[in-house]
């Protein structure tokens, strides 16, 4: 029996003793979230799912662990974050960096070439292209803690504390990863500014 | 960051994006008006966001979830269980380690037992032990004694790591990484001690010792999870991790506390073989 109108918590509860159904329910509910923020972090779609697999799986492992008070979606969100760090980690050799810097994508498959993106606004469209390349090849450029830092912060909205938290760095080490990720966005592609994009709403003065 | 007016750096238009100069949105929003250098800096600065933000994100096809559960549900053992950790715990490394920390804590409860017998006389009568003897140990400071010495040596063994960090240096252009494997070994099997060790302080109350250790794990943690050949930045990044924190200070400072803790078991020790 599938429990779809039934909670996290609940579900949680019942894969505890042992009913895989609940466990099904809660894997179909958070993959898609979990997928979104992996391919964030890893640039991939084949990494991004190893991540959904892997984040399921230590998920599964640590049930018991889970605390019926806390979000389920937050604490699998958490464990995902982490599945990406040791995937990046994993994933870095040192040719993969001299290639990125190439531009040589034969290690990376193209998000803009497999995405099923809906409707492409004037940003997408200015992105396809070599100036989408550039930007992939600046977010690979990162270290996977800046990565992950700046994902978190800027696409996730998450505060410095919660990142902190998350990678176990202190505030300072922290918010230091963040800024050395912008710093290094701005220095790649700073100069491709007004390069065919239009500014999107992303602050305000 | 704070910001009392004036230009603003990179940082502060940063926290400004970001929504952390809320308190002086009004002073920052102000400046940026008036200042043509500032604002064009914070444009250039949203412009790259921008750009970033654009980059689109796959969307898995119609049928992922499905496919996702088909590809999990044949490895789901019991939940809770973690077959993973287990393996990594019974790893010959971490044995050895966790058997060094479970012998020394046998050692400790042993000689704690052994300062609790009673010595017997000749006429089998047992001895009231002679507490007013600055040399008579009670099992609970011959037990102290041997944990300071091993968590002593855990810290100059930490120390000996972090030290060993901090002062590597990437080689510039021709060798621009850093191999720091070894380091990344040792860290990895001082883990598992540096959380026994933290757990017996925090049991005995010794909030110092499980302070300065609990400090020290998540160093340790990115250290033992760093690729075993680091780039200029990602060294830079684990130095800044050791000293944000200060750690090298406060391991030196009860490095030399527990030190000092030891000696006087050892003096009276030496009294006592003269």
């Amino acid at each position: 029996m599938i429990r779809m109108d039934v909670g996290d918590a609940e579900n949680v509860a019942l894969a505890l003793g042992g009913d895989q159904d609940a466990f099904r329910v809660l894997v179909e509910r958070h993959s898609r979230t979990l997928f979104r923020l992996a391919h964030r972090m890893t640039g991939n779609e084949q990494d991004a799912e190893e991540v959904v697999q892997e984040t399921m799986m230590r998920a599964y492992r640590r049930l018991d662990r889970f605390e019926s008070r806390s979000n389920f979606g937050t604490w699998l969100y958490r464990i995902a974050v982490n599945c990406s760090l040791d995937l990046m980690r994993k994933r870095r050799p040192e040719k993969n960096q001299r290639q990125l810097a190439k531009g040589d994508e034969t290690e990376m498959q193209d998000p803009l070439d497999t995405a099923v993106s809906n409707d492409p606004g004037p940003d997408r469209l200015a992105l396809s292209g070599e100036l989408g390349k550039q930007v992939k090849v600046a977010m690979m450029a990162l270290s996977p803690v800046e990565r992950t830092a700046f994902v978190m912060r800027h696409f996730e909205g998450n505060s410095i504390e919660e990142i902190g938290e998350t990678l176990g760095l202190g505030a300072g080490a922290t918010k230091n990863s963040v800024f050395r990720a912008v710093q290094k966005l701005r220095q790649h592609l700073a100069p491709l500014v007004g390069h065919g994009h239009a500014r999107s709403a992303s602050g305000e003065i | 960051m704070k910001y009392t007016g004036g230009h603003l750096n990179e940082e502060q238009l940063l926290d400004y994006r970001y929504g952390d100069l809320a308190e002086a949105k009004a002073t920052v929003e102000q400046h940026l008006h008036e200042c043509e250098n500032c604002r064009a800096s914070y444009e250039s600065l949203l412009s790259v966001l921008a750009m970033v933000e654009a980059l689109p994100v796959a969307e898995p096809g119609p049928h992922f979830e499905a496919r996702m559960w088909n590809k999990i549900a044949p490895r789901l053992q019991r939940p809770g269980f973690d077959w993973n950790s287990l393996t990594a715990w019974m790893s010959p490394k971490h044995l050895i380690t966790y058997g060094s920390v479970a012998a020394l804590v046998v050692a400790a409860f042993f000689a704690g037992r052994s300062s609790l017998t009673p010595k017997v006389d000749k006429t089998g009568t047992p001895q009231v032990a002679d507490n007013t003897n600055p040399t008579t140990n009670t099992p609970g400071q011959v037990r102290e004694r041997i944990l300071l010495v091993a968590v002593g040596d855990h810290l100059d063994r930490a120390q000996s790591v972090l030290l060993e960090i901090s002062n590597a240096e990437a080689g510039g252009k021709q060798n621009p990484e850093v191999d720091i494997s070894q380091q990344q070994e040792r860290a990895q099997e001082m883990l598992v001690s540096n959380r026994l060790y933290r757990q017996t302080a925090e049991h005995s109350g010794d909030n110092a010792v499980a302070s300065v250790l609990d400090e020290l794990e998540p160093v340790l943690l990115e250290i033992a999870h760093s690729p075993s050949k680091v780039s200029g930045s990602e060294l830079e990044e684990l130095q800044r991790a050791i000293e944000s924190r200060g750690l090298m200070l406060k391991i030196r400072v009860l490095d030399s506390t527990v030190r000092n803790k030891e000696k006087p078991a050892t003096q009276h020790s030496a009294t006592r073989g003269s």
